[in-house]
């Protein structure tokens, strides 16, 4: 795998640095390099939330990046933030169920997925964020199925183990959405 | 143990834990906190100690006698608390007393801010205390190498009787990474602690005093030429540095911590532009890695200086270049932290960044 460099933006709250913490996780699972580095400060508190990942086979050298390979959107500013700060043929996933207008970046490959709908249609909004990661696996490949649900698995732990089987639907029904797009990215 | 992701923060917490720490003293501070929530935690819960005092001034001031009694005693701050630490600091060096004191860097001067920053390197090494004393200062620039120096770091403080100060700036400390816990620390032979002000019953018929107040000039005097003999043989031993893509590079860069991993990625930028460049990392910031800049070919066209900062370890850089290498200066401070793309432009446009 070449490194990547992946942006996870979205409002406080919406499980953004969960997202990146189970990307640098799984790939410290899968004995590859991960980085993990939030945004810090005041401006996580009730307003949006940030964070870089980069996963590597190799070392990882720069922490900071300018642009991303991957950007991962959860609403609007964010996805107005960063988007162009995207590789050529990068990859912008966001979140429409709070993007309303058509998305289109020169150069980049874009894919709304409503994560709060389905999320909701699953009968809890907190698993949007795994909506998203379903979603973006089936896009990008980049850990497997055992992986990221032995992480998953692990971040729950024994006392919200009964939350396991709905982050799973989670998962995937973001894939299922994915597919029946018919996108291929990788 | 495996390869585990870890915060740095925790991180260098669970290293100093595994180093032998006995007791923690300190007093939060942004963005070191994690260090301090991890050994409440964990210490307490294996019969050390850790104690949250109700300032800067007294924690220091707990090492320094923790420190006396001869246990494994740390402390950590950030950049404004470290400032509250020196006088302290200053006291324990002169006492000449092992400890370990960590240092996440923010943005300042004053309160500053709670970013990223290098701007510290004159804080540790020319000390905000008073006197001729010197810390011994690690930078390491990954969570790895900082878990590696903080596992050594109780040995290298006992040995020299010396505080080691091991500096990293906010992004080391709040990021997460893959980190190894199990790579072996160097084996030292470490002297019996018979100076430890630790009780008579220790030491009977010996009265052990731990002391910086000399008011005999002539005795001073020695006690310093003293410590500056310790000091040589700590430049001799104990001077680390990395030199990357040093083949034939026509360009230097000299950068440390998070700035030089960005450094790494500029490189390998410049280098698919046809541009070699090569750079001087140096691990301990004290002692100082001057021999590094005798291998820098003649022919180079340049040293470039990268900092968080305004220009700290540029005064070093100048010494040890003495003269020989056009000196360049890029930084970026106040938390901001550049990209690499900036380092590769600033290499680009070396003439224009020449200190003159």
């Amino acid at each position: 795998m070449d490194t990547k460099n992946i942006k996870v933006a979205g409002f406080g709250g919406q499980g953004v640095m969960m997202f990146g913490q189970i990307l640098a996780y799984s790939a410290t699972k899968d004995e590859i390099n991960g980085l993990w580095f939030p945004s810090y400060g005041p401006e996580t508190r009730g307003g949006t939330a940030n964070c870089s990942v980069i996963v590597s086979e190799k070392q990882i050298n720069s922490p900071v990046f300018k642009n991303a390979d991957h950007l991962i959107a959860f609403n609007l500013p964010s996805l107005d933030k960063f988007k162009d700060h995207i590789v050529e043929n990068g990859l912008i996933l966001y979140n429409s169920s709070l993007v309303e207008e058509k998305i289109n970046q020169e150069g980049a490959v874009v894919v709304g997925v409503p994560v709060n709908d389905i999320a909701t249609e699953l009968g809890n909004l907190k698993v949007a964020n795994m909506v998203m990661m379903g979603a973006y696996l089936e896009l990008t490949h980049l850990f497997s199925d055992e992986t990221i649900e032995a992480i998953v698995k692990k971040i729950l732990g024994e006392k919200k183990a009964n939350l396991f089987e709905i982050n799973k639907q989670a998962l995937d029904a973001g894939k299922d959405y994915v597919r029946k797009l018919g996108v291929n990215y990788a | 143990m495996a390869r585990v992701l870890m915060k740095g923060n925790e991180a260098i917490a669970l290293a100093a834990i595994k180093g032998g720490v006995d007791a923690f003293y300190g007093y939060p501070i942004t963005p070191q906190n994690e260090i301090p929530e991890y050994l409440s935690k964990h210490l307490l819960a294996n019969g050390k100690v850790f104690l949250q005092s109700e300032s800067e001034v007294s924690a220091i001031n707990m090492v320094y006698g923790a420190a006396g009694a001869g246990k494994r005693v740390m402390t950590s701050s950030s950049s404004p608390g470290i400032a509250l630490k020196q006088e302290g600091i200053s006291y324990i060096a002169a006492a000449e007393l092992p400890c370990v004191i960590v240092s996440v860097m923010r943005g300042g001067p004053g309160l500053g801010g709670i970013q990223p920053s290098q701007a510290d390197y004159y804080q540790a090494t020319r000390g905000g205390g008073n006197g001729d004393y010197q810390l011994i200062v690690y930078a390491p620039e990954s969570i790895q190498e900082a878990v590696d120096v903080m596992k050594d770091s109780f040995n290298i403080a006992d040995y020299y009787r010396n505080p080691v100060m091991v500096l990293v700036d906010g992004l080391i400390g709040q990021m997460m990474e893959s980190v190894d816990f199990d790579y072996p620390v160097k084996e030292r032979k470490l002297p019996e602690k018979d100076w430890a002000t630790n009780g008579i019953i220790n030491h009977p018929g010996r009265r052990n005093v731990a002391n910086s107040l000399y008011l005999d000039p002539a005795l001073l005097e020695q006690h310093n030429f003293k410590l500056q003999a310790k000091y040589n043989q700590i430049k001799k031993n104990e001077t680390r540095f990395e030199l990357v893509n040093f083949d034939n590079p026509e360009y230097v860069i000299v950068a440390y911590g998070t700035m030089a991993r960005i450094c790494r990625s500029a490189i390998e930028m410049l280098k698919k532009d046809g541009i070699e460049v090569g750079m001087i990392r140096p691990i301990t910031l004290f002692p100082y890695p001057e021999k590094a800049f005798d291998q820098i070919p003649k022919k180079a066209k340049g040293i470039l200086t990268c900092e968080l900062s305004m220009g700290q370890m540029l005064d070093d850089v100048l010494i040890a270049n003495n003269g020989r290498h056009k000196v360049g200066f890029f930084g970026r401070t106040g938390g901001m932290v550049p990209d690499p793309e900036e380092i590769v432009d600033a290499i680009k446009s070396f003439n224009e960044r020449v200190v003159k």
